[in-house]
């Protein structure tokens, strides 16, 4: 279990200042102007070393990450450093505390993030529904620039560096990376062919990288605290700590900073009070965000949370938001809802993702009341297998993969229901009773 | 050059190529609805899927670059399966209304779902219906079919350079649409029922008359303005039911303009299809050797300068060879083919082309307009201006009205004093033109056709040579016709003797009765009351301004029911062939000249299509050449003078209304409506 010194978001839940000065006794802007002045590369290097992977869902490595960027500012074509704050996976809560209660070690993160990739502006692109969020976090970045740790001098280097606030309008495709770019220019959020990625056409058309909210905001405290120091946390390759959100059917539904590669079953029993009528009546555990595999409890015993941990159960570690559901949970209904979900929030563009998501919704329903066929099961398998994969964005893998984790792992249940509707009591246990 | 390996063999393409172009270079076919090479990528229909190694899903291979040393499959069972899944996803919200569908037989849906598909449905739900849109007069919609593959989206965008069109909504609502319901004002917009590969956007016009595999069709060239562009006429028995454009790349590409592709239905309306002989003040149905013998009685004892001949806007070289010769031996100098009053100079053929060519265009980077507004008088130059400015670094001046030409310019000035200015070098743009590396004029018949025009000729080439236009391997300046017979005309020196009449002393003369006998071939634009003491021959295909003058009618074919050589603006002669038979006793017009002038005593000295063309050439040697541009050499054109203050005007009024055909044309009178007394009201209203 982390322990309270090696937390790197010690007011997660707002006990304490959210402003300049609560921040500033954390630790935060503490040297910053000395960090930046070990140079460009030298913040690359350490993130790198740090082995700190994505917080968004992907876990692509950070340092690497930056490390596409250009080394050198092309006349006419700056560089951006774009935030994605854009928190919709469903489950998923942690950006919106750490700009409630902690914005400055985003803003910090900005600056020291966004002079490591040559970027003399931040743009933080906001979910739309964050209203307080956005208002907190444009409270703190106007107190930033009033304290000169922003602007045309920030912390007194000579590096201008600008963070401008961005509110969506409340659309989940619009946290994909290329459509937050699309979106941020005034364009519907329809993602981007890649190639070309970010780091070569990004924002307007120049050199972008864009980070989670999470991922920017761990940078100076990794830097200040030491690359080894993160990469001693955790397990190999999956290092440093992570806020996990665990939600549904737990006693004490949390936000929680805890190390890479804790046990799920310590996790939720340690920070949210168990799951509810005890671990034995756990029936099944999202474990990343809506948009990954869920596990069974077979698998949730002693599974690691982490990115590969999860990753070798075919399911992944996503934004680390846990959605336990316990034996009262209607499992089918609970991954058709996530279905229509997907439906509801595809972009339109791309043929599989919006022609698949809808047609796996409807076929969703009626798997609910058990209104199809077995071999419809086998169907639905191969048609989101259609979509995984063929999409330019990763909604079309997200929609997929909620659908292949019930199936893979909940197939007798989709069958019991299937021959208890054929029997006429429209999937209730008591038909099913009769059936068998 | 990038050398990659598809399906086992190496290949090797230029850099900058896509997976997609690899593939089809290596013999590979590779389905794909949303991929148009001539439109931006989109990569949305997903048909394209291709594996590669090292990648764990399979790539759009319209979008990805190929790089060296890539290893693509297009043959492997997931790559079918990819393709049977895009497919399935496609078809499951297409309506299979095939049989009542005018794509029906000409759709790339339904050719790939018989390629690639599986064939039969899993789909057990609903399927999707979608509200038609109102898109004007030219475009049926039927929303439902549409698979969102976003080519008429960027077509307008890109190519047409009208934003109108747009995709709202999302996932499965995803509607293609106007959003505020609205007619697309593109004079281009016909080329979206090309592009979309479903039955989604079809002809109005054409919605529900014919099905493709009944049609003959015929590889010919477009007459409605001087582009010249390639077409293909779709016939049944012997009605037009179809044109739509044919790939040439140095001229129109694949693209047509909305005129050249709806008018003809004006084909079917108010022809003339039988003599007419005008007793006691009436015209009155009659033979030909009626016809015939009333022009040889109104001919007899006419001197030569008593006789004139004027040759309309669509009159094919073969026709204007033939009454050229006929008036020659009628000892007549009083010819003009150019019955907008041009003052062009038939001696000098660089002082009338377009010299720069329209795939030229795309070199430049400096263009002046002077005194035209190429959207409505050659739309398809439009167009080529607009793709070289879209790729950046040109700049236009016009001196002209203003108008939308689809592309930012700097207005100069209305008139000839700001020509005068540019000329002497005191305007900024002269600088720019200057410091071009390929700068070129455009001078339209708003300045050509005013009593000033030779004077306007003559400082525009004073512009081009101050400005550098004329260079070795370049030629920036260029006259822009809106008829597709005048550079023909002008070739076969269709054009005053010594002595001899223009269209203005013409139309004075048959007025005051200096000019007996006046022979109009197709000419319609002329400004002339129905004259007391002239006879009027009208030799033509459409009851239109000319027929109304006339004394005898002869019944002429129009362009698509008659072999002909007509010759653009570039001065490219291009062959157009008969797509029909001429209605009722018209015949071809050379035929009707040849027979005339046997009538009338001086009979010439052809019988067949092949010996006309022999004559033609010899009077325009740059006919000889088919499809070829002779570049012609520099020299002295224009006369000195000065120029009238009055500003330059738009020959064109309507765009959809220029000629007989298209006045004739239900659906151009229907776009009139829609666009251009639209447009009108709201500039009076606003």
């Amino acid at each position: 279990m982390l322990s309270d010194s090696d937390r790197i978001f010690t007011n997660l839940y707002g006990a304490q200042d959210p402003g300049l000065a609560g921040a500033r006794a954390r630790g935060d802007w503490d040297g910053t102007a000395a960090l930046m002045a070990k140079g460009h590369d030298w913040i690359i290097d350490q993130v790198k070393e740090s082995g700190l992977r994505g917080r968004g869902g992907a876990g692509f490595p950070t340092g690497l990450k930056w490390s596409f960027m250009p080394k050198e500012e092309a006349p006419g074509r700056p560089h951006y450093l774009v935030v994605n704050a854009d928190e919709s996976e469903p489950g998923t809560c942690k950006d919106r505390d750490m700009m409630r209660h902690d914005p400055h070690k985003l803003i910090e993160g900005c600056l020291i993030s966004g002079f490591a990739m040559r970027a003399h502006a931040a743009y933080i692109y906001i979910r739309g529904e964050f209203y307080d969020e956005a208002v907190a976090l444009q409270a703190a970045i106007d107190e930033a620039y009033d304290a000169g740790l922003i602007g045309k001098t920030p912390c007194g280097t000579d590096w201008p560096f600008d963070v401008y606030l961005h509110r969506g309008a409340g659309a989940y495709i619009c946290g994909e990376e290329t459509g937050l770019l699309e979106s941020l220019e005034g364009k519907p959020g329809r993602p981007r062919l890649k190639p070309p990625f970010p780091a070569a056409v990004g924002l307007y058309g120049c050199p972008s990288t864009v980070n989670n909210v999470e991922t920017i905001a761990v940078v100076p405290t990794i830097l200040r605290r030491g690359a080894d120091w993160f990469a001693a946390l955790g397990r190999p390759k999956n290092t440093g700590t992570k806020v996990f959100c665990i939600s549904g059917h737990v006693n004490q539904p949390c936000n929680v900073e805890e190390e890479m590669g804790i046990p799920m079953r310590e996790l939720i029993e340690k920070h949210a009070g168990g799951v509810c009528g005890g671990w034995d009546n756990l029936q099944a555990v999202i474990p990343g965000g809506a948009s990954v595999p869920l596990l069974p409890k077979s698998i949730c015993d002693d599974v690691l949370m982490d990115f590969d941990s999860l990753m070798a159960e075919k399911s992944g570690l996503g934004t680390a938001a846990v959605i336990v559901m316990d034996k009262s949970a209607d499992v089918v209904e609970a991954i058709a809802r996530l279905s229509h979900f997907y439906m509801h929030e595809s972009c339109g563009q791309c043929t599989p993702c919006r022609e698949g998501t809808g047609w796996v919704y409807r076929v969703m329903l009626r798997l609910i009341r058990g209104e199809a066929s077995v071999e419809e099961i086998d169907m639905l398998w191969d048609v989101v297998g259609q979509i995984e994969g063929h999409t330019i964005c990763a909604l079309g893998d997200a929609a997929a993969w909620p659908v292949q984790g019930l199936i893979r792992h909940f197939r007798p249940e989709l069958e019991r229901r299937i021959l208890a509707e054929k029997v006429g009591g429209g999937g209730t246990d008591a038909a099913a009773a009769a059936a068998a | 050059m990038t050398t990659l390996t598809i399906d086992g063999a190496e290949i090797t393409v230029e850099p900058g190529s896509t997976v997609m172009q690899a593939c089809i270079e290596a013999g590979k076919e590779i389905p794909h609805f949303c991929f148009h090479d001539r439109l931006s990528i989109a990569g949305n229909c997903r048909m394209c899927l291709v594996e590669m190694e090292r990648s764990p899903k399979p790539i759009a291979s319209c979008a990805m670059p190929a790089a060296d040393g890539m290893v693509i499959r297009t043959d492997t069972p997931q790559v079918k399966k990819a393709r049977e899944g895009v497919m399935e996803f496609l078809l499951i919200n297409h309506p299979l209304d095939c049989p009542i569908c005018d794509q029906g037989g000409e759709c790339d849906l339904q050719d790939q779902a018989m390629a690639y598909g599986r064939h039969f449905s899993r789909f057990d739900e609903g399927k999707r219906a979608v509200r038609d849109k109102d898109v004007g007069p030219l475009i049926e919609t039927i929303m439902t079919r549409c698979i969102h593959c976003t080519r008429c989206i960027r077509f307008a965008d890109e190519i047409a350079g009208v934003e109108e069109f747009g995709a709202v909504f999302r996932g499965e609502h995803m509607e293609i649409g106007t959003y505020v319901e609205k007619a697309v004002s593109s004079e281009l917009s016909g080329n979206m029922i090309d592009l979309c590969p479903v039955g989604a956007l079809t002809s109005k016009p054409y919605a529900f008359v014919a099905r493709s595999w009944e049609l003959r069709t015929t590889e010919t060239v477009d007459v409605l303005d001087a582009v010249g562009s390639n077409i293909r006429v779709d016939a049944r028995g012997t009605e037009v039911l179809r044109v739509v454009p044919r790939l040439h790349d140095d001229i129109n590409e694949e693209w047509l303009s909305d005129k050249s592709r709806f008018a003809y239905d004006g084909l079917r309306r108010r022809r003339l299809d039988r003599c007419y002989v005008r007793r006691n003040g009436a015209l009155e149905a009659a033979s030909w050797a009626e016809a015939f013998d009333a022009i040889a009685a109104a001919a007899d004892g006419l001197d030569g300068s008593q006789i004139a001949a004027l040759a309309g806007d669509t009159a094919d070289c073969e026709s204007m060879t033939a009454l050229a010769d006929l008036m020659a031996a009628l000892g007549s100098p009083n010819l003009d083919c150019r019955q907008d009053g041009a003052r062009l100079d038939a001696t000098s053929r660089v002082s009338y082309l377009f010299n720069t060519t329209i795939a030229g265009i795309e070199e430049a980077d400096a263009i002046l307009l002077v005194g035209t507004n190429p959207r409505w008088e050659a739309s398809l130059v439009n167009a080529r201006i607009r793709k070289r400015w879209r790729r950046g670094g040109l700049k236009v001046g016009v001196i002209g009205p203003q108008m939308d030409l689809t592309y930012p310019y700097h207005h100069l000035g209305d008139g000839p004093q700001s020509l005068a200015t540019l000329a002497k070098g005191g305007d900024a743009f002269a600088d720019v033109l200057k410091m071009a590396e390929k700068p070129m004029l455009i001078v339209g018949m708003g300045a050509l056709t005013r009593p000033d025009g030779a004077q306007v000729l003559a400082h525009a080439r004073a512009v081009a040579e101050a400005t550098g236009m004329v260079a070795d391997g370049w030629n920036g300046f260029n006259v822009l016709h809106t008829a597709a017979a005048r550079v023909g005309g002008l070739d076969l020196g269709f054009v005053p003797g010594e002595g001899g009449c223009d269209t203005a002393a013409i139309c004075e003369g048959a007025a005051s009765g200096g000019i007996k006998l006046l022979y109009l071939l197709g000419a319609d634009e002329i400004a002339l009351e129905r004259p007391e003491n002239c006879f009027v021959v009208y030799q033509g295909h459409h009851g239109d301004a000319g027929a109304r003058l006339a004394d005898v009618i002869l019944p002429g074919a129009a362009y698509t029911e008659k072999d002909g050589t007509y010759v653009n603006l570039e001065g490219r002669p291009q062959r157009a062939y008969a797509a029909s038979a001429p209605l009722g006793d018209a015949r071809e017009d050379w035929r009707i000249l040849r027979a005339l002038s046997a009538r009338l005593g001086k009979p010439l000295a052809y019988d067949t299509l092949d010996e006309l063309r022999v004559r033609m050439v010899e009077r325009a040697p740059a006919l000889a050449a088919i499809g070829e541009i002779t570049p012609a050499p520099w020299g002295e054109f224009g006369a000195a003078g000065a120029m009238d203050d009055a500003p330059f005007a738009c020959p064109i009024g309507d765009f959809y209304l220029t000629d007989p055909i298209t006045r004739a044309s239900q659906t151009m009178t229907e776009c009139s409506a829609a666009f251009v007394a639209a447009a009108e009201e709201a500039r009076a209203d606003g």
